[in-house]
């Protein structure tokens, strides 16, 4: 499998791994008096678990599997490919610092963390699909 | 890959970009006030990508990969499967876009309805396809 493809997978098994435990702590606070903080995780459980295994899971396998898009560019744009990784990634982690943050503390300034994260996913899932839209192809 | 995942698959792509637009909206919203009428993307959001995205997608590939029958049809009943496209595209669309138009909330109801229907109507169409190497 290619390179990408592998860094896309590890990446989704250690958000797999994070959403989990995060769910357990979630769980854990019904029963034991946790920090705020980690009340204020909900929204980011669901997306670790969405966002960052399974759709990223399916960036890197389609990335993989898919039919190529031309025999100088197999999988298409290589560098727009790679920057979706970083762009998901790092949206995703800004998200995960920044939500329980700014639900805190909503008049702490934290706010700008979900709006760069924001522009970040939707930039990753938009390039996405422009360079996978080609490579869907009848047969 | 057949017609009909690549159908399923450009939709679900179309899904992915209207639901990752309307989370970032959401998003930014939360974080920097735009329009607190914003929330009313949060079910296009959640059903765009889970059942407009994720499932269309899952439908399209197994449609693709899952073992073919040695003779003609060699995927089996095709009419299910596009049948199970069209439901599926319905009820997404009822279902995400009925709170942003108004609409009664029959309608929502109608798009789970047809998002049921489709599960059906796919497995009914999967079903006899799972099945071991050189059988059928």
């Amino acid at each position: 499998m290619p390179a990408l493809t592998r860094w896309f997978i590890k990446s989704s098994l250690l958000f797999f791994v994070a959403a989990l435990i995060l769910a357990l702590a979630l769980a854990a606070t019904s029963l034991w008096e946790l920090p705020a903080f980690v009340r204020a995780l909900g929204p980011v459980y669901f997306h670790l678990f969405l966002v960052g295994w399974v759709t990223q899971l399916i960036f890197g396998v389609v990335y993989w599997m898919f039919p190529k898009y031309s025999m100088e560019k197999p999988r298409g744009s290589e560098r727009l490919a790679w920057a979706i990784f970083w762009l998901l990634n790092a949206g995703l982690i800004l998200r995960a610092v920044g939500e329980p943050l700014n639900t805190l503390r909503p008049d702490s300034g934290w706010g700008w963390t979900l709006a760069i994260s924001a522009l970040l996913q939707w930039a990753a899932g938009t390039g996405f699909v422009i360079n996978t839209w080609q490579r869907v192809k009848e047969r | 890959m057949p017609r009909l995942s690549a159908w399923m698959i450009r939709a679900s792509l179309i899904y992915l970009f209207t639901g990752f637009t309307f989370g970032a909206l959401l998003l930014y919203h939360k974080g920097i006030p735009i329009s607190a009428r914003l929330w009313g993307l949060l079910p296009a959001h959640i059903d765009f990508l889970l059942f407009g995205w994720i499932v269309q997608l899952v439908m399209g590939m197994a449609f693709w990969i899952l073992p073919r029958f040695s003779r003609e049809p060699r995927r089996g009943n095709v009419g299910l499967a596009w049948l199970a496209f069209a439901l599926i595209n319905a009820g997404v669309l009822l279902v995400g876009l009925a709170p942003l138009l108004g609409l009664s909330p029959a309608a929502s109801l109608l798009g789970r309805f047809a998002q049921a229907a489709a599960g059906l109507a796919f497995a009914g169409h999967a079903w006899p396809r799972v099945k071991a190497v050189g059988t059928g």
